[in-house]
């Protein structure tokens, strides 16, 4: 039937038509649409890629801030401490320093006191000699003037005196 | 209801004058044979046709004549169509360096030498002449080169406003042809050819969908009276032929062996088959050519039959079922350009997609 016949002349110009519209659309086309396309998928992955690489690297910072706050803020805990025993223990040291230096003084000071002391006892002693010695001169003298008082004397101690 | 009914009515109106063109010609035919003849006038509007028939107006034929050329004893014999002056019984005699030529149903008869007219055996066939090689540009011809104007507009420029653009944004056009070339490329070549091989196929199954999608869409035009391009057995033949040769062509080892020695049977079963799978490698193609052809040519008719019914039953009452069903069958027939132009080349891809295959097994 002439229905389902492929006529002859359409083959060809179909052919023909085809094959040139292929060619075209292909260089004209298909190429610059479909390379399109592609580099705008590509960039549109690398972007996403990229910003999934800058949240990382965000997510990163943040632990490395935190990690960098915390050290800080012991260091800082300990310095405050080791501050406060330094200041206990220049107190501390001041203190002790302070008591020798007290206890040095006040033991120099008694030291004085005590050889102050001895001076003055000796002074004393010397001058308690002196004066004896003065008195003791000064009766001797005044009992030696009165010879018959030295006479009496004597005979009264010849007296006691029993001779055996 | 307001612009639904209008809308309806519009189209109506619109069916009904791309039938225009058959109507007036029913009238004439009526005067000739006495009685209107569905048969006739649906295989006149389905086949190709040497003019480009617009309207009737005022008893008189409009239409674009196309040129005829034939390939004679070695050298080209050229005229218009409208030498025939519309005839297409046979009755015009064309004569041109020394041949005769007449219209007898659309298609070109050389009469033999000197034969004056066409005579006829008893089976109704031409007696006294012969079909020379005829390369005419036919209405089907035509049509098929403002389709390619038109794919040729559309995705040129498509393509000029990615280069426009900076970052290859598509803008105007771009953004409508965009979605469907990438469901042709994701849905279609990726799917059935895979992520490493369909680049190859990608210029052809392109080209491919959108020649058949446009030349269906061009085929349901009324006021060109549907040029039946994706309707006809040679353009169909002819693409389905490309797909052969593309698959034939791509063929790798895997494929030929699974044709010509199946793996995985035993001896007498890989005998059994191979003439089996040569069969079916040609049957692929045949598949393909029968069922766009036969689907779009199934749509027409079913038009202009429902359309006929107005004239088997001569009345104008039956014309509001006519077109009623008609319209429904003509959205219908919408989204089939669409479907058959997926399933075209759906299948090229199938088998492009088969032939490139790797043993994996």
């Amino acid at each position: 039937m002439d229905l389902v016949t492929p006529g002859f002349g359409l083959v060809f110009w179909t052919g023909l038509t085809f094959i040139f519209l292929l060619l075209i659309l292909k260089k004209f086309a298909w190429k610059p649409i479909l390379g399109a396309v592609s580099d705008r998928e590509e960039s549109i992955k690398n972007a996403l890629k990229s910003a999934e690489e800058a949240r990382a690297e965000m997510q990163h910072l943040q632990a490395d801030n935190e990690r960098i706050l915390k050290e800080a803020r012991a260091e800082r805990d300990l310095l405050l401490k080791e501050a406060r025993e330094m200041k206990a223990n220049l107190i501390e040291a001041a203190k002790e320093e302070a008591q020798s230096q007290a206890d040095i003084i006040i033991r120099q000071a008694q030291a004085s006191i005590e050889s102050e002391k001895q001076a003055a006892v000796a002074d004393l002693k010397n001058q308690v000699a002196q004066l004896s010695i003065d008195i003791a001169e000064k009766v001797v003298k005044s009992e030696l003037s009165q010879k018959d008082k030295q006479f009496k004397m004597v005979e009264g101690l010849l007296e006691d005196i029993t001779l055996k | 209801m307001g612009v639904e009914t209008l809308k309806i009515k519009l189209l109506a109106i619109l069916l009904m004058c791309s039938f225009s063109g058959f109507c007036s010609e029913n009238t004439l035919d009526k005067k000739e044979q006495g009685e209107f003849n569905p048969k006739e006038m649906i295989l006149h509007h389905v086949k190709d046709a040497y003019g480009f028939h617009l309207w009737d107006w005022d008893g008189h034929s409009v239409s674009i004549p196309l040129p005829v050329l034939l390939w004679v004893d070695g050298e080209l014999v050229s005229f218009m169509s409208s030498e025939f002056h519309h005839d297409s019984n046979g009755e015009v005699v064309v004569e041109r360096n020394g041949h005769r030529f007449v219209n007898y149903h659309e298609k070109i008869y050389q009469l033999a030498s000197g034969a004056s007219a066409l005579a006829f055996n008893e089976d109704h066939y031409p007696s006294n002449a012969s079909k020379p090689l005829d390369i005419s540009i036919t209405k089907n011809v035509f049509m098929m080169w403002i389709s390619v104007l038109v794919l040729l507009l559309l995705f040129i420029t498509t393509a000029r406003k990615y280069k426009q653009s900076t970052q290859n944004v598509p803008t105007g056009i771009a953004g409508f042809m965009e979605p469907l070339i990438l469901f042709v490329r994701d849905e279609i070549a990726i799917t059935m050819i895979g992520k490493h091989k369909y680049k190859r196929y990608m210029p052809y199954l392109l080209t491919i969908f959108f020649f058949i999608w446009i030349n269906n869409i061009f085929g349901l035009i009324p006021i060109i009276n549907g040029a039946n391009l994706s309707g006809n057995i040679a353009f169909t033949f002819t693409l389905a032929t490309f797909t052969f040769i593309v698959t034939t062509f791509s063929g790798n080892k895997n494929y030929w062996k699974h044709i010509f020695w199946m793996p995985g049977v035993p001896v007498p079963m890989k005998i059994f088959l191979a003439p089996i799978e040569v069969i079916g490698m040609l049957v692929k193609p045949i598949s393909l050519m029968i069922r766009l052809f036969a689907n779009i040519t199934a749509g027409h008719i079913i038009i202009l039959a429902l359309m006929s019914l107005i004239f088997m039953f001569k009345t104008i009452a039956v014309a509001p079922v006519s077109v009623l069903f008609a319209l429904f069958i003509a959205v219908i027939e919408i989204i089939v350009t669409a479907i058959q132009a997926y399933i075209f080349t759906v299948l090229s891809a199938l088998y492009f997609g088969m032939a490139t295959e790797e043993e994996h097994h």
